[in-house]
């Protein structure tokens, strides 16, 4: 967090960007692509996330080192926690019906 | 007050006297920055906490959804696209007020940051209501896990898969828990900002001190964040046309 104010014109450019990912990412759902639908669902939900901790929640402009620290640290967390559970349930027998 | 005041200068060890600074700096921090720095700190490390908390159940989802994908597919299908697509618009635009608030409160701004409280307590009102909407629907098609749980309806929508019933069952248990757990932080979250609008209407936020405003501030956007994960996940895992 710092005192820097940042202008209202970027908070709308942000609004605007996100506003059209939401309705580009409704819309591709439609479209038949395979596995990559749902990559690019999440490519989108990311770089959604992505704006809003740096811009909306200020982190691009905090001078806090720490605070950055928190974010990686948080979110490398919840991957180990999401890759090493798949790898478990993800080579066991897949129980059908 | 005045020489209780003088009296802490002449022994305190601090190089910061009481005449330095504003109200505002608690004596245990060097600079107003530094104070913010670590208001905002805890608040990040509290969400740390939170991200664990949905991670715990991103994972159950995810683990489900490799093994019943048929079930998961079928149900998000059942779902109102077009409640959900709006939904996340407003929880944006309610993002956007947040962040304009914050900014009023750094500009000392009372007036509006007022009028963009009351602009993210209705959005986030709005939100609730839809999604009271969108579970009504589905206690209506008798979607709710439970002994009166029935989704015949989507059995016959797919007659080219096989579809479980049990496992349709464990798709919309993690729905009704996540949107359930999103929706309990919406409602603490407009909780929050009622009170934030309480104490700005009174005018106790200053360009100096607005660490409420930014940490209640940073609470939204999380909750923001998670229902942007939260709108593929579940709406939008196969909208792909029927062949």
């Amino acid at each position: 967090m710092s005192e820097h104010i940042l202008s209202s014109k970027l908070y709308y450019g942000i609004w605007i960007t996100l506003m059209v990912l939401t309705v580009v990412t409704a819309w591709v759902a439609t479209i038949d692509l395979g596995p990559f639908n749902t990559v690019i669902a999440l490519l989108i939900a990311s770089s959604k996330a992505l704006l809003v901790i740096l811009f909306f929640m200020h982190v691009k402009y905090s001078s806090e080192k720490l605070t950055k620290m928190v974010i990686i640290a948080s979110i490398f967390w919840l991957l180990i926690l999401l890759s090493l559970s798949l790898t478990d349930y993800g080579t066991r027998y897949i129980p059908h019906g | 007050m005045r020489f209780r005041l003088r009296r802490r200068w002449w022994l305190s060890d601090s190089p910061i006297t009481a005449e330095q600074h504003g109200p505002e700096l608690r004596h245990h921090f060097a600079t107003v920055e530094q104070q913010r720095d670590a208001a905002s700190l805890g608040m990040w490390l509290f969400l740390a906490t939170e991200i664990m908390f949905f991670g715990g159940m991103f994972c159950a989802y995810l683990i489900y959804r490799m093994w019943y994908f048929n079930e998961f597919a079928a149900g998000s299908r059942s779902l109102n696209l077009k409640w959900g697509t709006i939904n996340t618009i407003v929880l944006i635009c309610s993002s956007l007020t947040v962040a304009l608030g914050v900014r009023a409160a750094q500009m000392g701004k009372r007036k509006l940051l007022v009028i963009l409280l009351v602009l993210t307590i209705v959005f986030g009102f709005a939100f609730l209501g839809i999604k009271g909407i969108e579970w009504y629907d589905k206690y209506k098609e008798h979607h709710i896990p439970g002994a009166s749980f029935n989704a015949d309806d989507i059995v016959q929508d797919y007659p080219q898969i096989h579809i479980d019933q049990r496992h349709e069952q464990i798709y919309f248990s993690l729905y009704f828990a996540m949107t359930g757990l999103h929706a309990l932080h919406m409602i603490i979250g407009v909780g929050i900002f009622a009170f934030l609008l309480y104490y700005a209407w009174k005018g106790r936020y200053t360009p100096g001190y607005y660490t409420p405003i930014e940490l209640g501030g940073l609470y939204w956007h999380f909750v923001d964040i998670v229902w942007i994960y939260l709108f593929p996940l579940l709406y939008l895992i196969d909208r792909k046309p029927l062949r």
